[in-house]
């Protein structure tokens, strides 16, 4: 979508993700999505009189290596209580950093090369889950609402972005290479739909080169889609809203993914007053160097320089071949294709193969060995099986793990010996002599009618290339 | 130096809190948190502009735990604390409405 005439969007994203660490960001409940509801909590994520919090240190591992991925300065940091009144958190306030963040600064560079600086990103926990019963379900017109604190306490670190994306496009293309950074480094397993990476959208518009324009806040953005169709939605509300000679409210704003519109939640007139204080419980963060090193030194290649290494190898790739590139990127996949091709599978087979059939049993992947990826691929290379095998064969060692050689004899996918092969043609030529008389006269079309009857008899286990050597040889 | 506080401040600090304050409790924490902040105004006055500001009694940074997880409580001793408790959930009262 496009603005009309003269007109600029201008968006900044604030992305939550919950970290990946085994328990809560002060407390050692288990940090479990999905368990039964108030399983995982205790004095201190239930905000019980006395309860003391104590710095989960992988949390502040994964933070570090997020910051040092965006190229952010890891800096002394201290933690603040953020007080609101609302039951999602018991203490009444979140454990949150303030003005002295952990990672301050910073960039990331788009694929299309625009760079998005990074203002900060910052440790923070999670709120618990609430359900609101009666009225629709929307916490507006809500009897009653239960809340489950499981993720109450949930480590979480914000990341915000500069006011420096101009399309709703770039904002998506952003949030997916943030994603992708996010899973690199383990930090993340980049879920938008459990939740576990929520984006907030700050939004305004102008005309280019004019100052900033009054920007609304949009809230409850957990797709890559609703991402990118609130911006546009949200930036041409404001743009008519001005042609129209009103003036844009700063204000927070919910999109409703079935509307397909934004709403109003609250003027900044009603805004929170957070009254933010140093948190007393917790003393000042500051990891030294050796620290910052060890987990530096964990750091893997991020996604463009994983991107770069596999776009050399793909010399000359199609439109459709860029396209499973990033799909390999984005979900991490491409070990497996440069192990494939290091094995000597042909480059376009190796990222067809990791784009489609690993992308699609991506929940299976940790039952799929590098090794039985590659053999699988180079049988097929080899013509010791069909592609429809070997996509099963894949799927198979996906959702039951084993060995592709193994898998393929158990579905029968052994290919026949050539004698047999030689034979069965010869016997069909004999049956067929009119059909057979063609072909020889030069009619290619018959080639596959003999091909379909060979595969009839060996119920599938012949190559349509051996089918068509045999059928040459003899012609 | 801060300004004085005033009754309105209260009132709106209260209000944040939920806290439902009479005529009468509104005037005395109006004194009461007035002579606190005036306390900190008698600090304010005082030349300590080479003091490096102390946000912690303890000279200790970085003190952590290793990301271990420890039992939690049982569910229905959790939930035999709270008022209300519906699905194994705590159940609130509506969220949204007017502040007292």
């Amino acid at each position: 979508m496009s603005l009309p005439h003269g007109w600029e969007m201008v968006v900044g994203l604030e992305v939550h993700t919950e970290l990946q660490t085994a328990t809560k960001m002060f407390c050692g409940c288990a940090n479990a999505f999905g368990a039964v509801p108030n399983t995982s909590v205790c004095p201190v994520c239930l905000g019980l009189p006395g309860a003391l919090p104590v710095l989960n240190e992988r949390a502040i591992d994964l933070a570090m290596a997020i910051g040092m991925a965006l190229h952010s300065t890891i800096s002394p940091s201290t933690f603040h209580r953020k007080n609101y009144f609302y039951p999602d958190m018991p203490k009444d306030f979140q454990i949150s950093q303030y003005d002295l963040p952990i990672n301050a600064g910073g960039y990331l560079d788009l694929p299309d090369s625009t760079r998005v600086t990074i203002e900060r990103a910052h440790l923070e926990e999670d709120t618990g889950k609430s359900t609101h019963l009666g009225g629709s379900g929307r916490i507006h017109g809500a009897d009653r609402s239960l809340v489950d604190y499981n993720r109450s306490g949930v480590p979480l670190v914000e990341i915000v972005s500069g006011p420096d994306i101009r399309s709703s496009t770039q904002a998506r293309l952003y949030a997916s290479e943030l994603r992708a950074i996010l899973v690199a480094t383990g930090a993340s397993d980049g879920r938008m739909e459990e939740g576990s990476m929520r984006i907030d959208a700050n939004v305004s518009v102008r005309h280019a080169d004019e100052p900033f324009g009054t920007r609304c806040e949009i809230k409850n953005l957990n797709s890559l889609r609703s991402l990118q169709r609130a911006i546009d939605y949200e930036a041409l509300r404001q743009v008519e809203l001005l042609e129209g000679g009103g003036r844009v409210r700063q204000e927070t704003r919910h999109w409703d993914e079935n509307l397909g519109a934004t709403s109003t939640m609250r003027t900044k007139e009603e805004a929170e007053d957070y009254r933010y204080f140093r948190e007393p419980d917790l003393v000042d963060l500051a990891p030294d160097i050796a620290w910052q090193d060890r987990v530096r030194a964990g750091l893997p290649p991020m996604p463009a320089e994983r991107r770069a290494t596999l776009s050399a190898r793909l010399v000359g790739a199609n439109d459709a071949q860029l396209d499973a590139l990033e799909v390999v990127i984005d979900l991490g996949l491409d070990p497996f294709v440069h192990h494939a091709i290091d094995a000597g599978v042909d480059p376009g087979l190796a990222l067809a193969r990791g784009a489609n059939e690993l992308a699609a049993g991506l929940e299976d992947i940790a039952r799929l060995n590098r090794d039985a990826f590659s053999a699988t691929l180079l049988m097929e290379q080899r013509g010791e099986l069909s592609s429809t095998q070997a996509k099963t064969v894949l799927g198979e060692l996906l959702a039951h793990g084993g060995e592709p050689g193994t898998v393929a004899a158990a579905k029968g996918f052994e290919q026949l010996s050539a004698d047999t092969l030689g034979t069965t043609v010869a016997e069909l030529l004999a049956q067929f002599p009119s059909e057979w008389e063609r072909y020889r006269d030069g009619d290619e079309k018959l080639a596959q009618f003999f091909i379909g009857q060979v595969m009839r008899i060996t119920n599938g286990q012949a190559n349509g290339k051996a089918v068509v050597a045999e059928l040459r040889a003899r012609r | 130096m801060a300004p004085p506080l005033r009754r309105e401040d209260v009132a709106h600090v209260a209000r944040l809190a939920r806290l439902t304050l009479s005529e009468a409790e509104l005037d005395m924490f109006t004194e009461q948190l007035g002579q606190v902040l005036e306390h900190a105004n008698d600090m304010s006055a005082l030349a300590l502009d080479d003091v490096v500001a102390t946000a912690h009694p303890f000279g200790l940074t970085n003190v952590v735990r290793e990301d271990v997880v420890t039992a939690s409580l049982e569910r229905a001793r959790v939930l035999e604390m709270a008022p209300d408790a519906q699905d194994g959930r705590f159940a609130v009262p509506q969220i949204m409405g007017d502040a007292p």
